[in-house]
């Protein structure tokens, strides 16, 4: 156990963080307080004429966080342009070919011969910022929620908490909630603890089972309050601390998403959403043979919506590497069938 | 309306008497002192009696606040919701206009105020056109009024139900303005009044507010967006110079709240956070100050007039002159009683 942690250690791990929502809900903001970082110190922000004719993209930031001798390789996959313009229409595609390549790309090199490094880029979890201005969800949160449900981990979030007073929070939390039963929306799910575990951590997993969706803000700025030095936003009328749980659910959140919860985002995203994607393929791979009666490359050619070059030459080579594979096993099965005769 | 220019003979203080308790024993008679200044008296006590209208429509995203707003203007529950106890906010599939009209009155002074509520407004996920049905509502008050003005036999009071102002709810995002936003208030500007307000500021620090409501300005003016106080309508330089000044502040960001809290000995409207209470009054913590008063206490005859002498003379010159194939002044009587402009 001891050998097989101090090699996990040793090679670090990855984890990729996709956040989804309008423009304007403290995203890149909340990104950069979780992780203590300013992955987007240089972006444009775009005004309403560009985003007129903007279409949704997807966007990648790498970063390497080392504590305590323990490496994390991290992807934030951002997706600026969701529901931002007038007809929204179909927004969410997107975000699910990208989820869609990165589960090929998985797939392809899971069954290449090459694999021993392997590289994870599956999307572990999809945090969605859902508005704190309306009553609830809006379809065009429902749609996206439920389209998501079977291909990442969805995280709802209830962005700039800051604008809602408790009460409303609580309302808010029930209401969605409700909204998010009802609409049978598969949103992640914490696991149960070991009945073994101690009652302090039963605690505290219940506590942040009842207070999701966790209603975050978010800052960069050091403030000062109450004779300390905290991240903080200055109102004339008070200063909200980021990490203080009596402000908001900040804290939770990164407990959840880092402390506590980050192997079991990897591991449904493993166990569930990649294994729904490969048997889909399978399946739709046996169907299409069943139909052809024809020798197909055991790897799916799934429509890549956007490949771009260096995709497209990835494939290539990855599709030589399997035609060769290909001629191998036919030469193998012959030689067993000679075996047999 | 009357517009009357009354000349300034000289400042002349109004007849003294033992009441006032002046010094003069003797009454003062000024011969110069007409007394046509009186008329303005007489305009007040005419306008107590009859009351005025106020007609004021809210659009926005759902949830921005829109009749928690109406009702701290007017310090009355006068939205739709406060009206209609729904259990639930369900946005509807397709725009709906309602329209709530109450009777306010205050030291003798009677308003009739319509709310006219937009729900579903840029609340679905494809909000191609949203605007139609609004400016259809708008057009159809001017069709309504026109209808009614050239009638033979006609009210002599008009019945006045046209939008004197349309209150646009900008979400606080902090960027800049939507496509939405922009599309909006492009088309409706030119109809109607619109004054934008940055919904829920409390979301905004100081900076923030600033920094968004100058992006604001910029992408209004980059896209030939006119606003209320439009520039072209100031009359003279006193209206230029107080309305320059309401022009470098808006988009108001405002902050709505119908309940009370105690604030340092006094109950003051606001809200209650973990992290301090937010007085809606105060003009430290946001403008809704300023809103009210532009609506309420200085521009809302000015935003009639606007309505009625301009954008109201508009859709009537246009509607006259699309029945008008044969160039010429027409008849009323060959005026379309059935058709409303078509929207362009």
């Amino acid at each position: 156990m001891l050998i097989l942690h101090r090699k996990s250690v040793k090679k670090g791990f990855d984890f990729t963080l996709m956040v989804a929502g309008e423009s304007g809900l403290g995203k890149s903001t909340l990104v950069n307080s979780l992780f203590l970082t300013d992955l987007h110190k240089d972006r444009k922000l775009l005004n309403a004429e560009e985003r007129i004719s903007q279409t949704v993209e997807i966007t990648k930031h790498t970063v390497d966080i080392e504590e305590k001798g323990v490496k994390l390789k991290l992807t934030i996959v951002d997706t600026p342009g969701f529901g931002d313009a007038v007809n929204n229409s179909e927004c969410w595609r997107p975000v699910t070919d990208y989820i869609n390549q990165q589960f090929e790309q998985y797939f392809r090199d899971e069954s290449g011969l090459n694999r021993k490094n392997i590289q994870d880029n599956r999307v572990h979890c999809c945090l969605y910022f859902i508005p704190p201005f309306g009553h609830g969800l809006r379809p065009v949160d429902i749609e996206f929620m439920k389209i998501l449900q079977d291909k990442v981990n969805v995280v709802p979030l209830i962005a700039k908490a800051d604008c809602l007073t408790p009460s409303e929070i609580k309302k808010f939390k029930e209401r969605l909630r409700e909204e998010i039963d009802k609409c049978g929306i598969k949103i992640y799910q914490f696991p149960d603890c070991d009945s073994d575990e101690d009652e302090d951590f039963k605690q505290q997993d219940r506590e942040l089972k009842e207070s999701t969706p966790f209603a975050v803000i978010g800052s960069n700025t050091v403030v000062e309050a109450r004779g300390q030095r905290v991240r903080g936003r200055l109102y004339p009328w008070g200063i909200v601390e980021v990490e203080n749980p009596a402000h908001c659910d900040f804290v939770k959140l990164r407990t959840m998403l880092i402390r506590t919860h980050m192997h079991d985002l990897k591991d449904i995203t493993n166990d569930c959403h990649y294994e729904n994607y490969r048997a889909l393929c399978i399946q739709t791979m046996a169907s299409k043979m069943n139909a052809d009666k024809r020798v197909e490359s055991p790897i799916p050619i799934l429509p890549l919506s956007t490949p771009d070059v260096e995709t497209e030459n990835l494939i290539k080579k990855k599709d030589e590497e399997l035609r060769r594979m290909q001629q191998m096993l036919q030469k193998m099965q012959q030689q067993m069938h000679e075996q047999d005769l | 309306d009357l517009e009357l220019e009354i000349p300034v003979l000289h400042e002349v203080p109004p007849p003294l008497g033992p009441l006032y308790g002046e010094k003069h024993s003797a009454p003062v008679v000024d011969f110069s002192y007409v007394g046509i200044d009186a008329i303005l008296e007489q305009m007040r006590r005419k306008a107590m009696k009859q009351g005025f209208e106020l007609n004021i429509m809210v659009v926005g995203q759902s949830g921005l606040g829109k009749s928690t707003l109406m009702n701290t203007l007017f310090k009355s529950k006068v939205s739709r919701k406060s009206v209609l106890a729904t259990a639930q906010e369900k946005i509807p599939k397709t725009i709906e206009i309602k329209s709530i009209s109450h009777d306010i009155e205050e030291k003798g002074v009677r308003m009739k105020l319509t709310v006219i509520d937009t729900p579903g407004f840029g609340d679905q996920i494809n909000n191609e056109n949203c605007w139609q049905p609004i400016m259809r509502f708008i057009n159809d008050q001017y069709e309504v009024y026109l209808q009614e003005e050239i009638n033979i036999d006609r009210k002599k009071r008009i019945p006045d139900s046209r939008v004197h102002c349309c209150i646009y709810f900008i979400p606080p995002t902090g960027h800049c303005l939507r496509p939405l936003d922009v599309e909006f208030m492009r088309r409706l500007s030119k109809v109607v009044n619109i004054v934008p307000v940055i919904a829920k500021a409390d979301t905004l620090t100081l900076e923030e507010r600033d920094f968004f409501k100058q992006k604001i300005r910029e992408e209004l003016r980059a896209n030939g967006i006119d606003v209320y106080p439009q520039k072209e309508f100031d009359e003279d330089e006193e209206d230029r110079m107080i309305n320059e000044k309401i022009r470098e502040m808006i988009p108001f960001a405002v902050v709505g709240s119908d309940q009370e809290y105690q604030v340092n000995g006094r109950r003051l409207l606001g809200r209650k956070t973990k992290w301090g209470t937010i007085e809606v009054e105060n003009i430290a913590h946001c403008e809704f100050a300023y809103l009210r008063d532009l609506l309420i206490r200085t521009h809302m005859q000015n935003i009639k007039d606007i309505t009625s002498t301009i954008h109201y003379e508009m859709y009537r010159v246009r509607r006259l002159n699309e029945n008008n194939t044969g160039g010429g002044n027409i008849s009323p009587l060959q005026l379309n009683s059935s058709s409303t402009l078509e929207l362009t």
